[in-house]
């Protein structure tokens, strides 16, 4: 992975570019990661990927965890399932859950090995993957269950924990471009207690993954191989296994938010994953809590982040200097039957006087389950390109969510991919024009004003 | 009229031909894949047509439930109301009214997923009552009495605006039996005359009648040639697929196809097993249809030539293989079995991935059949197992009686290959 600011805006905001070795050609930075479940998509098929604008849709993030099971029933280090339940307490939350369960969920690391990775398990070759623990969407955080030797989730198949050598082995198999190692992420509410020992935990982790982590090459110097990178504070060292990102937590607290991140930025990592957002804080403590991160992070290695969503979240995360953006806000609108709506072009000027009578709209996105979508003949948006917008009417995917047909979220996913791509397109020009900030204030003003004349005319 | 049928060629009974219909040139023999609802089940019109979908059959009942007829009119007919630009067939919505009920039902107890909703309504339907005057059912919106008369199906599927359009038909298990088959023939052809005298659109849509009768010989004769006296653009052999044994189905098949005119497409209702396709295609029938692709695939089940291939099953869990080695679809190129069973009755994915290989493999066996029949080698490729033979002239063929081992062909498939003049006894037991 190879990475480079190109051009920074209102101090911060940064528009790069990341070259990974799968992926052809380079991607441009903000740029948003594909949320997947088991690697591809989770309505979009990979021959209707290929209609999304590329290489801007290249990048996809998946979690390791949807995969795991088969190694708990292989794995024999007493790492049985029926037993981690018992050990962890949760018997009668077992007993209600999927009854698959003990039979194995997925393919073992041995057998996505011998496959030959992602990559090549799920048919997107020319694509980059970013490995990320949690998603968002199945796999939360479950700091309550956290413990000393790892990580909680809540995943479909019950509450999982996952230690770093387990965590690794997953990493090892699958091969993706880029990882973020092991976090213990708390929600905005746990204490400074939980919040220091969760900084602690993922800093020690982190140090466990890269230790475990595979294949490692050896040290070279500066002009030496070009995947090995040299930075001021000394060798860098890439491995077989794909660029480590290091994990950042501390939760709301500001203080513990600089310690790790400046415990993280002295590590031998290739970029800085930034967990614990979007566990119950506010839109105004974010700013100054990104910015501890930031603040004290290397400028020249890329920043990931998790749980920010809304275009306001994510205009807040660039502004902190954030370069990498995961998706689940795409698919939590699909599942709704909603569509994103809100004018891309920068210089147009939004309408105001915007029929008020215009029901199941907020401006930026539409309702398509809406009884006023049933006769409308025309595309979710008029001058869009994507598949969903040339093909489909609003008319016929109201039908489709009136009869829960799949294809209704197939389309829909297409749609909100396509124009939340275009989104992080406008970002990237306007901190290349050097005007980041009035696009973020214009954007925000625009969405607050048309809130409250819906609040006015209802 | 408004097909045009060609026969391009023949073995003994079983033929290949083009049916040009207003929206598309179809070869045959051909699958139709059931879109009941305005849409196939997880696959996109542009994925249909790459692989080589020809027609999609529309459920008049569900569509006139929902968006209802009207609004598919007032938006410029079905074609464009779902975005196809292929050929169309709708049903009349009767037999739906007589067997939604357990059908899906039983199909929704694995896919709630989708049809959680769904199900709770259809589940409420009551036993549709017949009358000379036509189907009376009970709303699944609003639970009040509805009444599906001849003209109303018609009027309905106009609406819509299918290629080919079906005749309401008086359905009846195959099992019963007694005089209600007799009445049920009866009104069929009295119905389809109702049919007749109500279709506005015979320049743009083409009106098949439906052969009833039941198991009965002497009641599929009299109603074959009711309906050939009408002179229709194409027929259909209904009743069928209901739970009746294979050895009357057949004989039921041959009886009809011997029976109905050369110039005229015939098409076998709700069947889809690729078995039963081979065997009709080879007594002369021409269009096929069956959820059994899509929902097969939905339950984890996947087509292959040696037969069906279960995804759920562990065996799966650490196979690297494809789902066949020797399909070209998009699925089988990029994906191993291990990969598919972890999708497969999880995620949307899995319906989506392997409906789009059992799609591809019917419509692959549509296309082989076609072509083995026009070059004079339908026994060779689909019926003689013979793999240097098959392997010399198409290295993709479907070799079809493979699935069962030597001397293991059921009796009905040897006695239906023996009455369409193919030689099978090689691999029969008797």
């Amino acid at each position: 992975m190879k990475f480079a600011v190109k051009a920074l805006s209102s101090g911060k905001a940064r528009a790069g570019v990341v070259h990974l070795g799968s992926c052809p050609s380079s991607i441009e930075t903000p740029c948003l990661l594909l949320s997947t479940r088991k690697g591809l998509p989770i309505f979009i098929s990979p021959d209707l990927l290929s209609s999304l604008p590329s290489p801007d849709s290249n990048l996809l993030q998946f979690s390791p965890l949807h995969l795991e099971g088969a190694s708990s029933t292989l794995v024999s280090s007493g790492r049985e399932v029926s037993k981690r339940c018992v050990n962890i307490g949760q018997e009668a939350r077992w007993g209600d859950t999927t009854p698959n369960f003990d039979s194995s969920e997925g393919p073992s690391p041995k057998t996505i090995s011998s496959i030959g990775g992602l990559h090549q398990m799920v048919g997107l070759h020319e694509y980059g993957f970013a490995a990320v623990a949690r998603d968002s969407i199945q796999c939360l955080p479950e700091c309550g269950s956290t413990n000393k030797t790892g990580a909680s989730f809540e995943t479909p198949c019950g509450r999982r924990l996952i230690k770093p050598v387990e965590y690794m082995e997953m990493i090892t198999s699958m091969k993706p471009n880029l990882w973020a190692t092991l976090a213990d992420e708390v929600p905005a509410w746990a204490n400074n207690k939980r919040n220091k020992t969760s900084v602690d935990r993922t800093v020690k982790w982190l140090d466990e993954c890269i230790a475990r982590s595979p294949l490692l090459l050896k040290l070279v110097g500066r002009g030496g191989q070009n995947r090995v990178r040299v930075n001021p504070i000394g060798f860098r060292v890439v491995r077989a296994g794909g660029a480590v990102f290091g994990s950042i937590v501390g939760g709301s607290n500001i203080e513990e938010r600089k310690r790790c991140a400046q415990e993280v930025a002295v590590r031998n990592v290739s970029g800085y994953w930034i967990g614990g957002f979007g566990l119950g804080e506010s839109m105004e403590e974010r700013p100054s809590l990104l910015n501890a991160v930031t603040d004290n992070l290397p400028k020249d290695w890329p920043r990931m982040i998790c749980g920010l969503g809304l275009p306001e979240e994510v205009l807040q995360g660039v502004a902190a200097g954030v370069d990498l953006f995961d998706s689940a806000y795409i698919y939590h609108l699909t599942i709704g039957g909603f569509a994103l709506t809100f004018p891309l072009d920068r210089t147009e000027k939004i309408d105001y006087n915007y029929q008020l009578s215009d029901q199941g709209s907020d401006r930026t996105k539409i309702n398509l389950r809406a009884t006023v979508y049933r006769k409308d003949a025309t595309p979710i948006v008029e001058d869009c390109c994507c598949y969903t917008c040339q093909n489909h009417t609003k008319a016929y995917i109201n039908h489709l969510l009136n009869v829960h047909e799949m294809l209704a979220q197939i389309l829909l996913e297409i749609h909100n991919t396509h124009h939340y791509l275009g989104f992080f397109r406008s970002i990237r020009e306007a901190i290349k024009e050097g005007c980041f900030e009035q696009f973020q204030k214009k954007f925000v003003q625009s969405r607050r004003e048309h809130l409250a004349a819906d609040v006015v005319s209802v | 009229m408004a097909l045009r049928f060609e026969v391009l060629g023949r073995f003994n009974r079983a033929r290949a031909a083009q049916l040009t219909l207003p929206h598309f040139a179809c070869q045959t023999p051909l699958f139709m894949p059931v879109g009941t609802q305005g849409t196939i089940k997880g696959l996109t019109t542009d994925q249909l047509e790459e692989i080589g979908c020809q027609i999609i059959l529309g459920n008049t009942y569900h569509l006139a439930l929902r968006p209802t007829s009207e609004l598919i009119d007032e938006l410029g007919g079905l074609h464009k109301f779902m975005n196809w630009p292929r050929a169309l067939l709708t049903d009349s919505g009767g037999f739906q009214m007589v067997s939604c009920i357990t059908n899906l039902y039983v199909a929704g107890i694995f896919y709630t997923q989708w049809h959680f909703a769904y199900i709770f309504q259809v589940s409420l339907l009551h036993l549709a009552d017949i009358t000379e005057k036509g189907v009376t059912f009970q709303s699944p919106v609003d639970g009040k009495p509805m009444l599906l008369t001849p003209e109303e199906s018609i009027q309905i599927q106009n609406r819509i605006g299918a290629d080919i359009i079906m005749a309401l038909d008086d359905v009846v298990r195959t099992t019963i039996t007694g005089p209600r088959i007799e009445e049920a023939m009866y009104r069929t052809l009295r119905w389809v005359d109702r049919c007749i005298a109500a279709h506005k659109r015979p320049h743009e849509q083409n009106l098949f009648g439906i052969v009833q009768g039941g198991l009965d010989p002497v009641l599929r004769d009299i109603c074959v040639r009711g309906l050939v006296d009408r002179n229709l653009p194409g027929y259909a052999i209904g009743g069928l697929a209901g739970g009746e044994d294979k050895d009357s189905f057949w004989r039921v098949v041959a009886q009809c196809t011997a029976a109905l005119p050369e110039d005229k497409p015939r098409y076998v209702m709700g069947v889809g097993y690729p078995l039963d396709i081979v065997v009709c295609s080879a007594l002369g029938a021409d269009m096929y249809d069956c959820v059994y692709p899509t929902r097969t695939a939905r339950f984890g089940t996947a087509l292959v030539p040696e037969g069906v291939l279960k995804l759920k099953h562990n065996a799966m869990v650490n196979d690297t293989r494809p789902i066949d080695p020797t399909c070209a679809c998009m699925v089988c190129k990029n994906y191993t079995r291990a990969y598919i069973h972890c999708l497969v009755t999880k995620d949307a994915m899995g319906s989506q991935l392997l409906s789009y290989h059992n799609l591809y493999y019917m419509l692959q066996l549509s296309r082989n059949l076609h072509s083995s029949i026009v070059e004079g080698r339908f026994p060779e490729c689909y019926i003689i197992p013979d793999s240097n033979l098959c392997a010399s002239r198409n290295s993709n063929v479907v070799r079809f009686l493979w699935q069962f081992p030597k001397g293991d062909v059921p009796e009905w498939v040897c006695n239906a290959m023996d009455v369409a003049g193919i030689d099978i006894s090689s691999c029969c037991s008797s």
